[in-house]
């Protein structure tokens, strides 16, 4: 049941890490145009999942298939933004340095480097050394490279860790701009008071899929007053069905 | 491969370079001052002239293959563990940009080392070549570039940067000791000699010493940068191959 609006279809995906079976067997999709969150607890698989999507996890079997190829395509390369969970960025480059190497690597324009930076809200801070930054500005800065040759889909992974409200509230605006503008993103955090800022959520428990759609949709279902008592009740339910 | 990507590495890695002064100085300074150093040791002794011309040369390529080794080998290191390789790999970057910006990037400082080293040697304390100082210079880089390639090589089975030093006099002293400085190869016993017979440095070695007492080109030195040449692809290769876009 491949579906033309979603951006990433994911069919009995399994992988197994350092012989732990991390995602046995996942199956879930990414609505394209939309902001979807992936949510969770801890070791639950999110960052692995991201990693099978962006096509640098080793998988053992199942399909992933990203903007209709294959996950790792050569093609994709350019299509597909990834911020990994820990700011890869060159702690002894300065911010405008860094974002115009990855421009050249991209091929796109060095004024796409400055824009990046401005999204991102970092452009007093340009010529600074990302190494001298506080953490929440260098994960903005790793941010910012995955913002480079607006790709069609972004994969973000724990993006707003450590950022104060003021500024997660403003990544998440900037999030749904991208998404207006018609780009694709995958958002993940373990912080369940995230999850109202999302379109469409994923909840991802020890490898398994235990809920997914819009928030609204969860609420519904558990008649819960907001969808982090939703996910609650969800994470509870699952604890005791696994437990009888 | 794309030149633009190749540039943009090769770029990348020395405006790092640029910023870290300390070990620009050292890159730099480190084996003029080690071969001035040779120079004075022997400044007293009678064949001092002598000693110098048989100690110099092989060092003028023994050292930037040390410390380009070492300075690759952490700075890959360092690429691995940020994430930032991960991230390019999955960017539309070739493994043979992200080596071969590399080993441009290594093989321009170590132009500038072997420049300043041979400038020293040659033009101020008299070591004695009878052939061009390009082919000494020449050597010398290239084995610049097989110590980056090496560096790049084992940064993979390094978890630590403390790890990463460890593999310099595993992998670096046995081919000093057997390349020809100490006792010539062919006075070696027989194991000894079959095996400096497959180590990189006696190539570079033996192309100083061709170039510091023959005047013309001979048949040996072009075997000799062959080698070597071709133990850099080799390195190049065995680092690629350690690159792996999709990991465990
Ligand atoms: N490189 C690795 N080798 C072995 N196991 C790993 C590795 N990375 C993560 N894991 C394990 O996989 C599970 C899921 O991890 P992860 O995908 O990082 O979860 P999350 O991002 O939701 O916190 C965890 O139990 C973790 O210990
Ligand atoms: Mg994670």
């Amino acid at each position: 049941m491949t579906n033309n609006s979603s951006a990433v279809y994911v069919r009995h995906l399994r992988v197994v890490r350092g012989g732990r079976v991390v995602l046995p067997d996942l199956t879930c999709s990414v609505a394209a145009g939309q902001v979807t969150g992936l949510l969770g607890p801890s070791g639950g698989g999110k960052s692995t999942l991201i990693r099978a999507i962006v096509g640098v996890q080793r998988v053992c079997s199942g399909t992933v298939e990203v903007l209709g190829r294959p996950a790792g395509a050569a093609e994709l390369r350019r299509r597909v933004g990834y911020v990994t969970q820990a700011p890869s960025v060159y702690g002894d480059l300065s911010v405008s340095e860094n974002l115009r190497f990855f421009a050249r690597v991209l091929g796109v324009s060095p004024g796409a480097a400055a824009g990046a930076i401005e999204h991102v809200d970092l452009t007093d801070h340009a010529g600074s050394l990302v190494g001298r930054l506080s953490s929440g500005q260098r994960s903005r800065v790793s941010l910012a490279v995955a913002l480079l040759g607006s790709p069609d889909l972004l994969v973000l992974d724990e993006p707003t860790v450590g950022l104060d409200p003021v500024l997660r509230r403003d990544l998440w605006g900037l999030f749904h701009r991208l998404a207006a503008g018609g780009q694709t993103l995958l958002v993940s955090s373990h912080v369940m008071d995230e999850a109202h800022r999302c379109d469409r959520l994923l909840l991802l428990r020890n490898g398994e899929l235990l809920a997914e759609g819009t928030p609204q949709a969860l609420r519904e279902r558990t008649q819960a007053a907001d969808v982090e008592s939703a996910f609650l009740a969800i994470v509870d339910g699952a604890r005791q069905e696994a437990m009888s | 491969m794309t030149p633009r990507i190749t540039g943009a590495v090769a770029g990348r890695v020395l405006a790092q370079l640029r910023r870290d002064h300390r070990t620009v100085g050292m890159l730099l300074a480190v084996p003029s001052l080690l071969l001035g150093l040779l120079w004075w040791m022997f400044d007293g002794s009678d064949s001092s002239a002598a000693t110098f011309d048989r100690f110099g040369p092989p060092l003028l390529v023994v050292f930037p293959f040390i410390v380009m080794f070492l300075v690759t080998s952490v700075t890959t290191l360092r690429e691995r563990a940020s994430g930032t390789l991960e991230r390019l790999l999955a960017m539309p970057m070739g493994k043979a940009d992200l080596l071969l910006g590399y080993a441009i990037a290594f093989g321009a400082v170590g132009l500038a080392q072997s420049g300043l080293a041979v400038g020293l040697t040659v033009g101020l304390l008299d070591m004695d070549v009878r052939g061009p100082v390009w082919a000494l210079m020449l050597v010398s880089v290239l084995n610049a570039v097989l110590g980056t390639a090496l560096g790049l090589f084992v940064s993979a089975f390094a978890e630590t940067e403390f790890q990463a030093v460890q593999f310099m006099p595993a992998l670096v002293l046995p081919q000093l000791l057997l390349c020809g400085l100490f006792v010539p190869r062919d006075t070696l016993p027989d194991v000894l000699g079959a095996v400096s017979d497959v180590l990189p440095l006696s190539y570079a070695v033996d192309a100083m010493q061709q170039v510091q007492l023959s005047a013309t080109w001979t048949a040996d030195l072009t075997v000799d940068l062959a080698v070597i040449a071709g133990s850099a692809l080799l390195a190049l290769l065995f680092g690629a191959a350690t690159l792996r876009r999709r990991t465990a």
